[in-house]
């Protein structure tokens, strides 16, 4: 058992058993298994402790109504720390893009003119952000968290503080086209954020913009000498990340045919934790769109389940830490080749 | 891209070059060709230039003022970036920063430079086949347990100069630059790059080489620049030198510094 560790730490590290090799690669290609396998975990467990809620349909189509928005904003948030920056401005896009479309439809009617306008406000900040990271060269944590506070500074100027009731949308074909419930239940925003899912794994893993990002990321050194434009990249990014988070707004504002001013406060944290329990590195170069999709999921169903097992509500905060504490720890442990060989020499011996 | 190596004198030739961050002079009229199939050394200590200078060539940095010609043509440093001069026919592989550590081996060979599909998206498919032909044939790699798919961090120091080496190689490039290639590998390894400058030269190519040891400048190179504080002090042929005489040289331009 002894040596056999040591076989194994040997031959993946310098390449000698090019059988263990190949052995954990494809077990590790699917991209975000393990994180698939926690989240199934997660339910069963929930199934258990509470049948009633878990069993039945219901509890999962509350779930596909709000997890849309902090979802497409992680999806945002993967290309981002992929590209070894970070963004702690979208918080204040999702109040300030509600902002914009609610103000134009209660004072002007106007809907999908004010879809757009406000997908524009999303880009205009994001390119906002990508010159001063790029142009001014101030780090991105810095600047986002400047923009962050002054947009949402505006947001509450501009509105005084005030919320917007704007119930009148539910009558009109533009709500029916995002917040739509397809035969009375399932809703339909989260087909938009499947489809975006798609789409961004698409654009970071096999376009050549994505892997410019994951060269970024990696070493902007290596980046730049290889060609690639770094700071349209970044700019490019920022642009997306801003665009992202207004549509993430938009489908918060529409479900719920409100606007407040706080609105998008409390997604930094949640949202921040998805990316990182779906396997995405801090430490950039690399993004994994399938771990930020079922993290999403993780984070957004652990409040409803901790609820209806009939612990406090008061324990929600405490349980997404340890998720993201077990699931990073886990993903570093995978990340080191020599440690995924004794994993796999364990199950190897217990099979 | 297919050029002919035949019908320019030099494939790479600076007039007056100067480059300046803020006040310093960190390349102060600097002049000097590589010739059509010439392996140029280029020689200095640290601070001297040598990487100011090929930052330049490579489109890394613009300079302050000065031409440049490819091919005897002369270049505007309009619009100067890393994937026009890899359009010339200029690559480079430097001691370390050519490769990125997470990326998988076949998205290093070609980024920058992606196959696309008809809908704009990287080949993925066809990258790895090339990738994969050029690991067996040109580098050599056999039997190691590296795949297209091994992220660079999984490679030894040689194995990494190889691929960036390989990838030169493919893209068919008409001067290499290799950026103290050698560093931090073994002996055995050196000889492996050592090789491969020669056959740099054998195929018709010309090579910028940067290296501190001298025994391996002396071994492979045609010509040697020396750079000092930014300035070309001295150009020498091989055949005008001895290793022991290029040694002392630069051992009195060092002395003459302290002094």
């Amino acid at each position: 058992m002894q040596s056999n560790d040591t076989n194994a730490i040997n031959g993946a590290g310098s390449g000698k058993d090019p059988e263990i090799r190949t052995h954990i690669g494809k077990w590790a290609r699917i991209e975000g298994l393990p994180i698939i396998l926690v989240f199934l975990g997660l339910i069963g467990l929930f199934m258990i402790a509470a049948p009633k809620t878990f069993l039945g349909y219901y509890i999962y189509m509350s779930f596909l109504s709000t997890i849309p928005p902090p979802l497409i904003l992680g999806l945002g948030l993967t290309l981002i720390i992929a590209g070894g920056e970070i963004d702690l401005s979208f918080p204040s896009i999702i109040a300030f893009a509600g902002f914009v479309f609610a103000y134009l439809f209660k004072n002007y009617q106007w809907t999908w003119a004010a879809f757009i306008l406000t997908i524009l406000a999303g880009i205009i900040i994001g390119l906002i952000n990508g010159l001063i990271i790029t142009k001014i060269g101030m780090p991105s944590i810095i600047a986002t968290l400047s923009t962050g506070f002054f947009w949402t500074g505006l947001t509450v100027v501009f509105s005084g503080g005030l919320s917007y009731n704007i119930a009148e949308l539910e009558k009109l074909n533009i709500y029916e086209f995002f917040v739509h419930r397809i035969g009375g239940i399932f809703p339909v925003q989260s087909l938009w954020a499947l489809g975006i899912a798609v789409i961004l794994w698409f654009v970071l893993n096999r376009s050549a913009f994505g892997e410019h990002i994951l060269f970024m990321g990696d070493n902007l050194q290596v980046a730049k000498v290889v060609g690639i434009n770094v700071d349209r990249t970044k700019i490019v990014l920022f642009v997306l990340m801003g665009a992202l988070s207004a549509f993430a707004g938009l489908l918060l504002t529409i479900e719920n045919t409100t606007f407040w001013a706080t609105q998008g406060s409390g997604f930094l944290l949640i949202v921040m934790a998805a990316v990182f329990i779906g396997g995405t590195s801090i430490f950039g170069g690399q993004g994994i769109i399938v771990g930020t999709f079922f993290g999403s999921f993780i984070v957004g169903s652990i409040e409803a389940g901790i609820v209806a097992t009939g612990i406090q509500g008061f324990y929600t905060r405490l349980v997404v830490g340890l998720v993201l504490l077990v699931a990073i720890s886990f993903h570093l442990f995978m990340e080191k080749p020599e440690k995924r060989a004794i994993l796999a020499n364990f199950f190897k011996f217990h099979r | 891209m297919t050029l002919d190596r035949n019908h320019y004198e030099c494939i790479v030739r600076l007039e007056n070059l100067q480059l300046n961050y803020g006040k310093v002079e960190a390349l102060k009229n600097i002049s000097f060709e590589v010739k059509n199939n010439e392996i140029v050394g280029l020689i200095g200590d640290n601070g001297a230039g040598k990487s100011s200078l090929i930052k330049v060539i490579t489109g890394v940095e613009k300079p302050t003022r000065g031409k440049l010609f490819v091919r005897d043509k002369e270049i505007s440093f309009k619009g100067h970036s890393v994937k026009k001069v890899h359009d010339l026919g200029i690559e480079t592989v430097y001691q370390t920063s050519s490769l990125g550590e997470k990326q998988s081996l076949w998205r290093n060979f070609f980024v920058g430079r992606q196959i696309k599909n008809r809908w704009g998206l990287i080949d993925v498919q066809k990258e790895k086949t090339i990738a994969q032909e050029m690991l067996l044939e040109k580098i050599g790699f056999r039997g190691v347990g590296i795949t297209v798919d091994s992220p660079i961090s999984e490679l030894s120091g040689g194995e990494r100069q190889g691929v960036a080496i390989g990838r030169a190689m493919y893209f068919d490039a008409d001067l290499i630059i290799l950026d103290e290639p050698t560093v931090a590998l073994s002996l055995k390894e050196v000889a492996k790059v050592l090789n491969f400058v020669r056959e740099i030269k054998d195929s018709g190519r010309s090579c910028i080489y940067i290296e501190h040891n001298m025994y391996h400048v002396y071994e492979v190179c045609d010509r040697f620049v020396i750079l000092d504080r930014g300035e070309v002090v001295n150009v020498i042929e091989k055949h005008e030198i001895s290793l022991n005489q290029l040694n002392e040289y630069l051992l009195s331009l060092s002395t003459k510094k302290s002094v």
